[in-house]
């Protein structure tokens, strides 16, 4: 569980821009329609203080030279008095063309975001699906799964709000003094330090309560392992009687959560009530400055409703500031966590291999597997087999057998010597070409959450009704799934039914059947499945597939005996190897297990007569 | 597929689901109460500012006065300090009682849990109780808190805004209000949309995390397969439809603010002409229309936070049902009362009144149905005597774990009785059964924590030495102490940093330390390695010693080593007695055990040759 925690280096953020390819005029377009909804909002409070100030009031129009000639000479001060729902209409039509940029800016940033973040996901599944086998078998899924979410996720947001947002921040601060500034130097001069403080504050603020919200998030996980614990654990807790006890474990944890949450709550509350005193004595301060000098003629009463509504915007945003900037650092760490998977080299080359015809002839010479760490699985393994014959591999666990047939399929790849496929290299084809000729069934094989028919012709989507029923009977199937109330349309997993180990392999095994493959493995995937099952299987394998070279491992003797070639691995080499018979003439492991099967009886004998205990 | 599926709207606001509710509010009747007073201030002062510039532009500005100026500023400063205060209060209110309502839910939830009968946890999944727990309870915690928050200020402040306009000039005021009903019926319809275009958003997310669950969980299959593309394809129709839901909900909540503002902007639009018009007549004072203007600019807030609130209590609907069906579903195996007076409930044991079982347990005529009516033990009949070790075999659904199950009292037989010494088990209590019982599950189970909290789970009071005893007797003691922190190690989640064999030495230490009369052992199928394999056995052994026990045996060594077997098929026993008996009759139980045989000499041999 805790090395879960790895950590990943944090990314540059720069690196989302690569993931943002196609979409950066539309991303850039959000931010110019930003600043223009920006503008727009401004144009309120101006018409407010020209209609008050110029309309109502008799100040000469105070407005950039060419609309103040435009207003003064040819709408006329006198036309507006007594039309003054012109100013009025204005505001509205104003507002408008700002709603049209700021839907815009949502738009653009959404389909921005939305299509990088789309990037990155698909991206990211189609790289897991790439990286090798071996990376999988190490593989913690719920981390995984982690990072292609919630990590995405982080990203997304900070490219659809947080970015946003700052632009947003920006553009108003970097605007809104400009204009402040041309209305009264010594008022803005006054705001400015306030402003700076609120920002300041509410930046330390959140970077301070970050750790608060780690301790209540870590707390309501622990709360949450207590409760899955005890859920999954139930049959225990009951068998020793503990519900007492867990009800005080989780009451511990529930408590603990309920005031480190509280503990959070009031700082927040401190935080808000505090920074609303900052705000709020900030709007005072401006009221009573711009009061003073309004008093001594030297601002209108427009211009105090201009300072007014300019800094009763701003006030907001900056103090959005402080909490975005604390949580923009998530997203360098979440681009670190995806980048780290996407930074691991896939399983395939870059240029594609040979695609020969492969009638299924297999030749191993010498060949050597050593996993990275070093260790040695395979030592020197050389056999030859026909099209049309089989293969049996006995060997105790950790032998290499498992090993030998996944160098079939280049799950791995040999470390020495040589296999040849039809003459063919096997290092020189290409990995997704043999692997569709070649039928392994896994001992403990994945079902997907799709139909059991789905599941049966998933590498022949084509094929009709005929074909699956045919391989689910050859693989003893059938009459199963005809058995479910949905017969081979009902969903296998969770939202359908639970199959057992040894329904799973023989469902797997009809998904091998129907490719027609002319090389078949079973990795000991019958294992699960009853001694009469397996020879009914075996007797139509060898019907179906009489012209493919099969490979099985099993501990099964007459499985074994029935071989065409039988091989027995032990530490990594071939101790034995012929036909049954062969095999029978010598003494060695192949006879001994054999044995077994005569001294049954002896064995029971022995039984009946021993003592009682 | 059926009751768990997460649907997520109840049809109609269900008045009786919320009044149920009040129970969980009742504790902080005096924190909401208080809340709703804090909002009503916190609306009123809202709505003074903009009085306040009134004051400012009429008093001194106009006037070119500067008395009562300090008397105001004293004022303003007055409500910027009351302001503070009551946002502080508010914050810490509304999230003391937030936490405390998620808090209680969650209390009274697991006790429920506690409580319920194996029967509910066969058809409720883990995941969906979870989800019940947590973010069914966390959401009605907040809605209950917040959405009292938002009502209170957002309706004060309607209030208060509509009051101070119509007292200034009720003409304009009337005039500029009309604005509030298209703006409510808007907010009400976008809010709405907003909301279900983020439930789609959230369902779709759930599908992609499913896609890559699957995804990883089948990669080595989809190798073999060479299913990559079509994985791939699959995969981007979820994206696609990530995308769009995701772009929708933003065009959706990108409407609607611009369409509120400038909804807003007609009423300052309004106030402008109108009152501009009043200014020059004469009838209105400059003060006013600032006031009115600043008014207009405020007055959607309130507006939209209620709609956001009504939309919002559909959901949070949804999630009080799903919590109180949790809540309130009764437990089908419970103490009578008569029961509960004399041996005490679950919680609250009067172990007192409790005597010793000597073991010997008798099932009369035991007949078990599912719910769904599907009979899996009919007319079962057995009487075992104390200290007798009994071995249940049979294949897989034959009814073997039932009759444990039954044995265990996780359920009670549909029809007959079991009866321990002489007496129906229902006569006593349910804790007082199982705290006579000692349980290895197939797939052992452990809690977090350390080895030492895991033993002692078997008996709480139980000293260091006895658990370091009883780790010896079932040969636990010597792995641990290869460990580098010994007993005090932790196992991790679920027992997860601990390999299956050791798990399962475990659990053999904390049902002995437990000293049960009755041992039940569900013996794992796959093996582990053979000398783990010897030590378990070894541990069987010492753990069966002198106890009934039931077991559900798959090695021959267990099932040799029972005083009887039962051959289970299809709820019935076939077959019964020793080990040696049943070879001779050359029936099922010969078959079953010569193909075990075979497989385990045959390992043996490849192990060991």
């Amino acid at each position: 569980m805790k090395n879960t925690e790895q950590t990943s280096k944090p990314a540059k953020l720069s690196s989302v821009w690569t993931y943002m390819h196609g979409y950066k005029l539309t991303y850039a377009g959000a931010i110019v329609a930003v600043a223009i909804a920006t503008m727009a909002a401004y144009a309120v409070p101006l018409v407010v203080r020209l209609t008050i100030d110029s309309v109502i009031g008799d100040r000469p129009v105070d407005l950039p030279p060419v609309l103040a000639d435009w207003i003064t000479n040819r709408v006329t001060v006198a036309w507006l008095a007594t039309n003054l729902w012109a100013p009025g209409l204005f505001i509205v039509a104003v507002t408008m063309a700002g709603g049209v940029f700021q839907y815009f800016q949502r738009k653009w940033s959404a389909v921005a975001s939305e299509r990088t973040a789309q990037r990155i996901r698909e991206e990211l599944y189609d790289h897991l699906q790439h990286l090798s086998y071996d990376y999988h078998v190490k593989a913690e899924t719920g981390d995984l799964i982690q990072r292609s979410t919630s990590d995405v996720d982080t990203v997304r947001r900070f490219l659809a709000v947080q970015l946003v947002e700052v632009g947003r921040a920006g553009i108003l601060l970097a605007t809104a003094y400009p204009l402040l500034f041309a209305l009264h130097v010594p008022l803005a001069l006054l705001s400015l330090p306030i402003v700076v403080v609120i920002f300041v504050f509410s930046a330390v603020f959140f970077r301070r309560v970050q750790k608060a919200f780690k301790q209540s998030d870590e707390s309501e996980g622990r709360l949450s392992t207590v409760l899955q614990e005890n859920l999954t654990g139930v049959r225990v807790v009951r068998a020793f009687a503990r519900q007492r006890f867990e009800e005080e474990k989780f009451a511990e944890r529930n408590t603990e959560f309920r005031t480190l949450s509280r503990k959070l709550i009031g700082v927040f509350a401190v935080y808000w009530g505090s920074s609303d005193f900052l705000a709020m004595s900030h709007m005072l301060m401006i009221l009573l400055a711009g009061t003073w000098y309004g008093i001594q003629g030297a601002l209108s009463i427009g211009d105090i409703v201009v300072f007014l509504s300019i800094e009763a915007m701003l006030l907001w945003p900056v103090r959005q500031l402080g909490r975005i900037l604390a949580d923009m650092g998530k997203a360098t760490v979440s681009l670190g966590r995806i980048e780290e998977i996407l930074d691991t080299p896939t399983e395939y080359p870059r240029q594609p291999g040979l695609c020969p015809a492969i009638s299924g002839r297999v030749e191993f010479r010498d060949v050597h597997f050593a996993y990275d760490d070093g260790r040695e699985i395979l030592k020197g393994i050389s056999f030859r087999a026909e099209p049309g014959t089989t293969v049996a591999i006995l060997g105790p666990t950790g032998s290499g057998k498992s090993s030998l047939v996944h160098l079939l399929s280049r799950l791995y790849d040999y470390t020495a010597g040589s296999i040849t496929i039809d003459g063919v290299e096997l290092k020189e084809i290409d990995k997704k070409w043999i692997r569709s000729h070649v039928g392994l069934v896994l001992q403990e094989p994945f079902l997907y959450a799709k139909t059991l028919k789905e599941n049966i012709r998933l590498a022949r989507a084509k094929d009709g009704d005929g074909e699956v029923f045919g391989a689910a009977r050859d693989a003893a199937i059938h009459d199963v799934i005809e058995g479910f109330e949905k017969g081979y349309e009902t969903l296998v997993g969770e939202r359908g039914v639970t199959l057992s180990g040894g329904q799973k392999q023989r469902v797997a095994i009809a998904r091998a059947l129907i490719t027609g493959n002319p090389i078949l493995v079973f990795d000991d995937s019958l294992s699960a499945v009853d001694t009469e099952t397996d020879v009914a299987i075996r007797r139509s394998l060898a019907r179906r597939a009489r012209h493919a070279t099969t490979f099985i491992i099993s501990h099964r003797v007459t499985t074994l005996a029935s071989a065409d070639l039988i091989l027995v691995l032990d530490d990594g080499r071939i101790v034995e190897s012929g036909t049954h018979e062969q095999l029978m003439d010598r003494d060695g492991l192949y006879r001994r297990v054999w044995a077994i099967q005569n001294s049954l009886e002896d064995e029971l004998q022995k039984e009946m007569n021993r003592e009682p205990v | 597929m059926n009751q768990f599926e997460e649907h997520d709207y109840s049809k109609e606001f269900d008045p009786q689901l919320w009044r149920k509710l009040l129970r969980f509010a009742k504790p902080y009747r005096r924190q909401l109460t208080g809340l709703g007073l804090v909002m009503v201030m916190v609306a009123v002062v809202d709505a003074l500012f903009p009085m306040m510039n009134r004051i400012a532009i009429d008093r001194f500005i106009v006037p070119a006065a500067t008395e009562g100026l300090a008397a105001f500023l004293a004022l303003y400063g007055v409500l910027v300090v009351v302001q503070a205060v009551n946002v502080f209060t508010l914050i810490t209110l509304a999230g003391r009682v937030e936490v405390g309502i998620v808090h209680d839910l969650r209390e009274v939830g697991f006790r429920r849990l506690q409580e319920l009968s194996f029967s509910y946890y066969d058809r409720t999944p883990v995941g969906w109780i979870m989800a019940r727990m947590t973010s069914d309870a966390q959401r009605l915690g907040d809605t209950i808190s917040w959405g009292l928050v938002d009502i209170a200020w957002g309706g004060s402040m309607m209030i208060a805004i509509g009051a101070f306009m119509i007292s200034m000039n009720a003409r304009l005021g009337l005039i500029v209000l009309a604005v509030i009903p298209p703006l409510a019926v808007a907010s009400l319809y976008f809010q709405k949309r907003i909301l279900e275009a983020n439930r789609e958003v959230r369902k779709t997310n759930s599908r992609i995390s499913g896609a890559y669950n699957e995804g990883i969980m089948g990669a080595k299959t989809t190798k073999t397969l060479v299913q990559e593309q079509a994985n791939l394809r699959e995969f981007t129709t979820h994206t696609n439809r990530m995308r769009e839901t995701s772009v929708r909900t933003a065009i959706f909540s990108g409407l609607y603010m611009p369409i509120v503002l400038t909804l807003g902007s007609i009423g300052t639009g309004l106030a402008l002409w109108a009152g501009g018009t009043g200014v020059m007549a004469g009838v209105i004072t400059y003060g006013t229309l600032v006031a009115f203007i600043g008014y207009t600019v405020q007055f959607f807030e309130p507006v939209r936070e209620l709609a956001r609130v009504i939309t919002e209590l559909q959901a949070a609907q949804a999630s009080a049902e799903r919590i109180m069906s949790l809540v309130e579903t009764e437990p089908e195996i419970v103490d009578a009362p008569e029961v509960a007076a004399r041996y005490g409930d679950s919680f609250h044991p009067k172990r007192e009144n409790w005597e010793r079982p000597s073991g010997g347990i008798r099932f009369r005529d035991g007949s078990f149905t599912y719910k769904e009516g599907e009979q899996v033990l009919s007319n079962f009949n057995l009487v075992v005597e104390p200290g007798e070790s009994i071995a249940l075999v049979g294949e897989t659904g034959s009814g073997k774990s039932t009759i444990v199950n039954l044995a265990c009292r996780f359920y009670e037989p549909t029809t007959g009785e079991i009866l321990i010494d002489g007496r129906d088990y229902r006569e006593r209590s349910i804790l007082w059964h199982q705290s006579h019982l000692g349980y290895v599950l197939q797939q052992p189970h452990l809690f977090s924590g350390t080895i030492r909290d895991n033993i002692r789970y078997g008996r709480l009071e139980a000293t260091d030495e006895e658990i370091r005893r009883a780790a010896q007797l079932v040969n636990a003691h010597h792995f641990i102490g290869r460990l580098e922190d010994g007993y005090d190690s932790e196992v991790g989640e679920g027992g997860n940093l601990l390999s299956t064999g050791e798990k399962q030495l475990i659990s053999f230490a904390r049902a002995i330390i437990a000293d049960p009369v009755f041992f039940v052992f569900d013996e794992a199928t796959s093996s582990v390695d053979t000398e783990t394999e010897r030590l378990i056995q070894d541990a069987v052994s010492t753990v069966l010693e002198g106890r009934t026990s039931f077991i559900i045996a798959h090695r021959l060594s267990t099932i040799r080593r029972s005083d009887r077997i039962l051959v289970i098929d299809s709820g019935r026993v076939v077959e019964e007695g020793g080990h040696r008996d049943l070879l001779a009759l050359r029936g099922r139980y010969y078959q079953l055990y010569t193909s075990q045989f075979l497989e385990e000499e045959e390992e043996e041999l490849l192990a060991h040759h």
